[in-house]
């Protein structure tokens, strides 16, 4: 009981703290599921959030029942995931009495403008860290950083779908198994 | 009455939206359409609304679109229709995935898998940056913020505090 009660608080914060969508939520569960509470590992963390990409749902919904699964299966997902949407309802029924206040307001632009720099610094500071990180333990090493240079160039100019960069992504891992086959 | 049918259409976009928040917007419209719950006015709001407070936007979309409908108990229904079909969906998948984690193809996916998330985290994060970082004073306040994270490693939501104030301050 006490780790329901935690992981839904853990969410409940991360859902009050997470501004835009699924990708602004990634530092604070880095933060406070990794490296606070240690429910997951860095790697199995990236893995949800491949894996909530790639399922129907709200990306920042799908991490949060896949970590409450992991650590105590069906009941802590529930419990996950009514942590993470319970600020929205809390915020967005409050806000919602009061819209034409908080649209409009001078002091509150400035603050969100002010978090979306805030946001974008967290991510790119992200986004460093897990690249070492990755590179450091990835197997094939050289197809993985190509697997990198590819999907970012195809999303940079086409229209790729990001379900459909994973999934190109996973049919190229096996290019050094079939070469290893061919040649032998 | 309106609950079932609010919390059935919303289990709908659960289930067909694949990818982030922005993916509900095209269906809230046709609701929009279908029932008069609320106009495509309301709808601009919502999302204005629903990207600039806390929470994934998704969520707070049904949420909203769940209040305009039926009240407080809209909101609830609403949002509890959204999630249902990721807990399930992602349910399954755990538990598929528990008992092939070691298998060494699952090993194989999952590697390829992680560079290519972060070319698209990294996409993402040019996304918003366009929108974010538009004068010198917001790419400075940017570099200056990164150097802090990467030097310092506290909790973000220490950042995000601190960003918020620096945006009222410099009148960002």
């Amino acid at each position: 009981m006490k780790t329901l009660i935690k992981l839904f608080f853990s969410f409940f914060k991360i859902g009050i703290f997470t501004f835009g969508g699924g990708y602004a939520m990634l530092p604070l569960l880095k933060a406070e599921v990794v490296e606070k509470q240690k429910w997951l590992s860095e790697e199995e963390l990236l893995d949800y959030f491949s894996i909530g990409q790639c399922t129907p749902g709200i990306i920042a919904v799908n991490v949060a029942t896949f970590s409450g699964y992991k650590l105590k299966g069906t009941i802590g997902a529930i419990f996950a995931t009514l942590g993470i949407i319970c600020p929205s309802i809390i915020i967005i029924c409050l806000i919602a009495s009061v819209l034409n206040f908080y649209v409009g307001n001078q002091t509150v632009e400035h603050a969100l403008a002010g978090i979306r720099i805030g946001v974008c610094a967290l991510i790119s500071a992200l986004v460093l860290d897990m690249a070492k990180k990755i590179y450091k333990q990835s197997q094939y090493k050289k197809l993985h950083f190509a697997i990198f240079c590819f999907s970012i160039c195809m999303l940079l100019f086409t229209d790729i779908s990001a379900v459909l960069t994973v999934v190109a992504a996973s049919v190229a891992g096996f290019i050094p198994k079939l070469i290893k086959r061919s040649t032998k | 009455m309106i609950y079932l049918l609010l919390f059935f259409e919303f289990f709908k976009i659960g289930l067909f939206a694949v990818g982030g928040g922005a993916a509900t917007i095209p269906f809230l419209f046709d609701l929009s359409e279908k029932y008069h719950w609320f106009s495509f006015e309301e709808l601009t709001n919502m999302i204005a609304v629903a990207e600039s407070t806390p929470g994934p936007i998704g969520v707070n979309m049904a949420t909203f679109a769940g209040f305009q409908t039926a009240g407080i108990f809209g909101a609830i229904i609403a949002t509890l229709g959204l999630v249902t079909p990721s807990l399930i969906i992602i349910i399954m998948v755990a538990k598929l995935l528990k008992c092939y984690a070691q298998n060494p193809n699952v090993q194989i996916v999952l590697g390829a898998i992680r560079p290519a998330v972060l070319a698209l985290i990294l996409f993402a994060l040019m996304q918003i940056a366009k929108i974010s970082l538009n004068t010198s004073l917001s790419i400075g306040v940017f570099f200056m913020l990164t150097i802090l994270m990467l030097k310092y490693k506290k909790h973000p939501i220490l950042y995000i505090v601190l960003s918020a104030l620096i945006g009222v301050i410099l009148k960002l």
